[in-house]
């Protein structure tokens, strides 16, 4: 029975804590040091299937700007974020543009929506 | 792409020498052509000097160097108005901090009567900390009222924009490759972008200059580059340096490094002196940053150094003769202006005059009666009252919008800056035409804006932008992605 | 003579924004923001990541997200007026405010009060004097992450980072999602200047090399950046002769260090901090001229921009407090003194009306260190007391002191840290 503690940094929010995560047989058991349940949460996924959440730009015609910003609704698989971030260099959307407007649905077919965080208005 | 053109004389080198020497035979009618080999004028010794208009007490008695100080040092004063020169008439010192270097003043004080100099003295310490009270560790110092600081890259361009509006023509991004000789006359020269037919040079190539020559067959003098290093202040901070120019008292190498304010409210320290190989050679080190840093101290014990904005070096054109090289080489149709070290700056009107008269006396050429002296006033946003700012942007809307927060620059500035004859193409040259990027962000915030600016008004693609030289790109296309589908 | 403001407030950042609501809540009829930039929203529409506003929206956003929240607040309130692409030039004692735009010429504004939330800006090369050539492609970190969030061109594509902070690390991030190699990112210091987080998941996830201890002594190329020269450095700082190694790039991003943009304040005569280079300022938010508020980065570098918002909606509240005549006079000045450990804390003094207020410090440590106590103190008698178990210099500590403890505080009060 393999039994190793790792020193882990949880990264959702500013706050940073440290935790000591226990990981018995690829699994983790226990995790202390964090300061709520999106901690221990983190330090799961992180041992098992790490993800995270992917912001980035996109390309937008008619507005104030020539770039939108984005954001991934939700969390993507870690290995697959360069793959996301390469494919939304060549998408170029439409002003008007509202926060939480849908600029990509199911990215890359991971289930994920990315979408815009900010307005821009057309001119 | 390539040109044939004719000229009767080509000046070769954009600096503070030769864009004067373009003015001054433009008074002449006389078809004259400079190249210059950068993107910009200016670009070598003229923009990286200590700035001072030299009084005139250090060169030796007779010498080509004090003859046209002295002389340079009035056509200045002249020329202010004319031109609109960016100059304040701050008087120098050269402070003394021991018995032994209050004897070197005294030899000053001798030397510059015997120049011409006027208006010399010697102060005791009381009077030195009347005018800069942080020299505390001085004995006395020599005062020379007739010295001042200058913009020297405005003061190259003025010379050069008097000249086009005299009908001289500037090329730049022009390389001069060797030069065509018939029967042992200069006949011509050739350049990366063609040939100039052309009876006269006048070679002010700064640290090239022997090169040149050479190209010409003359190989009469060489010139060391001799770098020097200079730390420039926050204007916030002059009131802990100082208000005018101090040098120490000096060596037999150097005026010494000094403490100097500049024309538009900056202080900086420097510059040292080391003799290079590599004429190309522009970085700046971390010895001789603390070299001039501990050298400043002996002046201003306590330098505000959390107020540097920025570290600079150029080099001196240091001629192996020791004096400057003015006039006809043994080489018919060519003529020198090379080892125009210090103070060549203020010399430079004065070189003009004497290359200028010999060409006209040798080509017989006439005054034009309609020579337009002055150049038109340009508005500078931020030295202006409040009811001329707002009258100006009711005329142009674009002097309502600041691009360089730092000195409060507007976009009209730049604009014009990027339009006007000789005009900016290169984000530096409109940092040097108009001081967007000069202050304490260092175009931190206005670069990118400036780099847009240019590629509108010159309607070329931002990543064409330049900083200064070939290839110095500011940015670059977003990378498209490898397999993504759009 | 133009109208008179209740409030004016100089930069349309966060700070500016929240300070604006904040006064609106409080009762300001008349309230003005004049931001530079073409829009509002400050830094933050450019810093286009996550890990915004967990503390004041109690929702992670990105930076636009952010802002715009913010704008939201303040849009189509008939008492807020907003002019962008509009640059203050001068803010004189008598609160006149002198800007200009392109739209409206030059603008003279008259305020009973006026609040300062210009924010910061970046250390250059100049600043912390990198030896070697000048060529294109030395930026600071910002410059580059608004060329490339918001202008749509690239600073280059193969990067050394001069500088750990956040800013640094993020860049390190953005500029490896836009396919540029970053080659590594040096940090002067034995330790790094930014949050953990951002250490695991903007250098660890891309497999950046961080060098603590190094720094560059040369930078090459003509045109362009070629390379850099890279040295170990003692605990002087000074780098170790004979440790020099080179990197290639054509790029170099500076993140080292903000410094608040403060021109306006000198202007003004403000009295200033010199550790802080801002104002100096009691907890109202007030300096030392009265009538005179600053807020946000002005005051003092923040790394939560959600502390940002706390402190401006302070300096909003009592800026249309004072604009109504609604502000107590009569209170007594307690000065705040960082000790042992402690190297800032804002407000440096506290304006204390008779039974006291409640208070916030925020602070920063000058080292990092573990398990420590923070204590409050007024002379010997400690106000308030908490265990830290990390405490780094990058992270900023606030603590709150009960109104009831503010009362019991003498002329001057300690904040430092026990072993």
């Amino acid at each position: 029975m393999a039994v190793e503690t790792k020193i882990m940094n949880c990264i959702m929010c500013p706050l940073g804590c440290e935790m000591t995560v226990t990981i018995e047989d690829g699994a983790v058991i226990d995790v202390k040091g964090n300061t709520c349940p999106r901690g221990a949460q983190y330090a799961k996924d992180e041992v098992t299937a790490p993800k995270r959440m992917l912001t980035s730009t996109v390309g937008i015609k008619g507005g104030l700007l020539p770039l939108l910003p984005v954001v991934s609704a939700a969390v993507l698989p870690k290995g697959k974020i360069l793959e996301c971030a390469a494919y939304l260099r060549n998408v170029t959307v439409q002003a008007p543009i509202k926060t939480g407007d849908v600029v990509v649905k199911d990215i890359l077919g991971l289930g994920v929506d990315i979408v815009a965080s900010r307005d821009m208005e057309k001119i | 792409m390539e040109f044939i053109k004719s000229a009767d004389v080509v000046v070769i080198g954009g600096g503070i020498v030769g864009t004067a020497v373009l003015r001054e035979l433009s008074k002449y009618d006389l078809k004259c052509i400079l190249v210059e080999k950068e993107p910009d004028l200016a670009m070598g010794t003229t923009k990286a000097n200590s700035a001072i208009l030299h009084a005139g007490f250090d060169a030796p008695t007779g010498s080509l160097k004090a003859i046209t100080n002295v002389r340079g040092n009035k056509l200045y004063h002249e020329l202010e108005q004319e031109l609109d020169l960016d100059i304040k008439w701050t008087g120098s010192l050269v402070a003394a901090t021991t018995d032994e270097e209050m004897k070197t003043l005294q030899e000053l004080l001798e030397r510059g009567k015997a120049n011409g100099v006027e208006g010399l003295k010697i102060l005791s310490r009381e009077e030195v900390l009347e005018k800069e009270k942080n020299l505390t560790s001085v004995k006395g110092a020599l005062w020379a009222p007739s010295a001042g600081v200058c913009w020297p890259f405005g003061a190259a361009l003025a010379f050069a924009r008097c000249a086009v509006q005299n009908g001289a023509e500037v090329i730049r991004d022009c390389r001069v490759l060797g030069f065509i000789k018939e029967d042992g006359r200069i006949a011509g020269v050739e350049t990366s972008k063609g040939v100039i037919r052309t009876k006269y040079v006048v070679n002010a190539a700064g640290v090239y200059a022997d090169e040149i020559a050479k190209l010409a067959g003359d190989e009469s003098f060489t010139i060391t580059p001799r770098k020097g290093e200079y730390i420039l202040f926050d204007k916030t901070a002059c009131s802990s340096l100082v208000f005018g120019v101090v040098f120490p008292t000096p060596t037999k190498k150097s005026k010494g490094i000094l403490v100097c304010t500049t024309t538009h409210g900056n202080t900086f320290i420097g510059p040292n002196a080391q003799d290079m190989e590599d004429k190309d050679d522009h970085a700046v080190t971390a010895e001789g940053m603390n070299e001039i840093i501990a050298s400043a101290r002996k002046l201003i014990p306590n330098l505000p150094m959390g107020a540097a904005i920025t570290e600079f070096s150029g080099l001196r054109a240091v001629s192996s003769t020791g004096d400057f090289i003015i006039g006809a080489s043994a080489v018919a149709g060519l003529y020198n202006a090379a080892g125009m070290q210090s103070p060549g700056l203020t010399a430079a009107p004065a070189v003009a005059e004497m290359l200028a008269e010999a060409i006209v006396k040798d080509s017989g050429a006439q005054a034009k009666a309609d020579f337009k002296a002055k150049l038109p006033k340009k508005h500078i946003f931020n030295r202006l009252n409040w009811d001329k700012q707002a009258e100006l942007i009711k005329e142009n809307s674009l002097y309502g919008r600041v691009i360089c927060r730092c000195e409060t620059i507007t976009e009209a500035e730049i604009v014009e800056a990027i339009h006007e004859s000789c005009g900016a193409r290169t984000v530096d040259g409109v940092k040097r035409r108009t001081r967007a990027g000069m202050g304490r962000c260092q175009g931190g915030f206005c670069g990118p804006r400036v780099t847009q600016i240019l590629a509108r008004e010159l309607n070329i693609p931002v990543p064409e932008v330049l900083k200064e030289r070939a290839d110095s790109h500011m940015f670059y296309e977003k990378n498209q992605a490898q397999g993504g589908e759009a | 003579m133009n109208q008179l403001y209740d409030v004016i407030i100089v930069g349309g950042g966060p700070a500016g924004l929240s300070a604006a609501y904040s006064a609106w809540e409080n009762g300001a009829k008349k309230i003005i923001i004049i931001e530079r930039d073409r829009e509002l929203g400050g830094i933050l529409q450019q810093c286009i990541h996550n890990g915004f506003g967990l503390h004041h929206f109690k929702e992670e956003l990105t930076g636009p997200g952010y802002a715009h929240r913010c704008i939201e607040l303040i849009k189509d309130k008939p008492e807020i007026e907003v002019l962008v692409d509009t640059m203050v030039l001068d803010v004189l004692r008598n609160k006149t405010v002198i800007a200009v735009s392109p739209a409206k010429g030059l603008l003279q504004l008259e305020g009973k009060t006026v609040i300062l939330t210009m924010g910061c800006r970046e250390r250059t090369r100049g600043a912390i004097r990198i030896p070697g050539e000048r060529p294109a492609g030395v930026f600071t970190a910002g410059a580059a992450q608004r060329m490339v969030n918001m202008e749509g061109y690239l600073p280059g594509h193969k990067i050394v980072i001069l500088g750990s902070g956040d800013i640094g690390l993020i860049m390190a991030r953005r500029m490896s999602l836009e396919g540029c190699k970053v080659q590594a990112v040096l940090e002067i210091c034995p330790f790094s200047n930014g949050l953990t987080r951002n250490i695991v998941q903007c250098l660890n996830d891309y497999d950046i090399p961080l060098h603590l201890s190094h720094t560059i002594v040369k930078i090459h190329g003509e045109g362009r950046v070629t390379g850099v020269t890279v040295s170990k450095v003692d605990e002087k700082m000074c780098p170790i002769p004979g440790t020099e190694f080179d990197i290639e790039c054509d790029t170099v991003l500076l993140s080292v260090g903000l410094i608040p943009e403060n021109e306006l304040s000198r202007g003004l005569m403000l009295e200033m901090h010199p550790l802080t280079s801002g104002p100096v300022v009691d907890q109202h938010r007030q300096t030392s001229l009265p009538g005179f508020y600053a807020a946000g980065n002005v005051v003092h570098v923040h790394d939560l921009v959600d502390f940002v918002s706390e402190e401006a909606e302070i300096a909003g509240k009592f800026a249309a407090l004072e604009a109504q005549g609604k502000l107590d006079k009569n209170m007594r000045t307690v000065k705040v003194n960082p000790i042992d450990g402690v190297r800032t804390c804002v407000p440096q003094k506290l304006s204390l009306p008779q039974g006291g207020e409640k208070a916030k410090l925020f602070m920063r440590v000058a080292a990092p260190q573990r398990k420590v106590r923070l204590e409050v103190k007024s002379g010997d008698t400690v106000l308030v007391s908490r265990m830290l178990p990390v405490a780094k210099p990058s992270e900023m500590i606030a603590v709150e002191i009960p109104a009831e403890k503010t009362a019991l505080m003498g002329d001057e009060i300690t904040v430092g840290l026990k072993q």
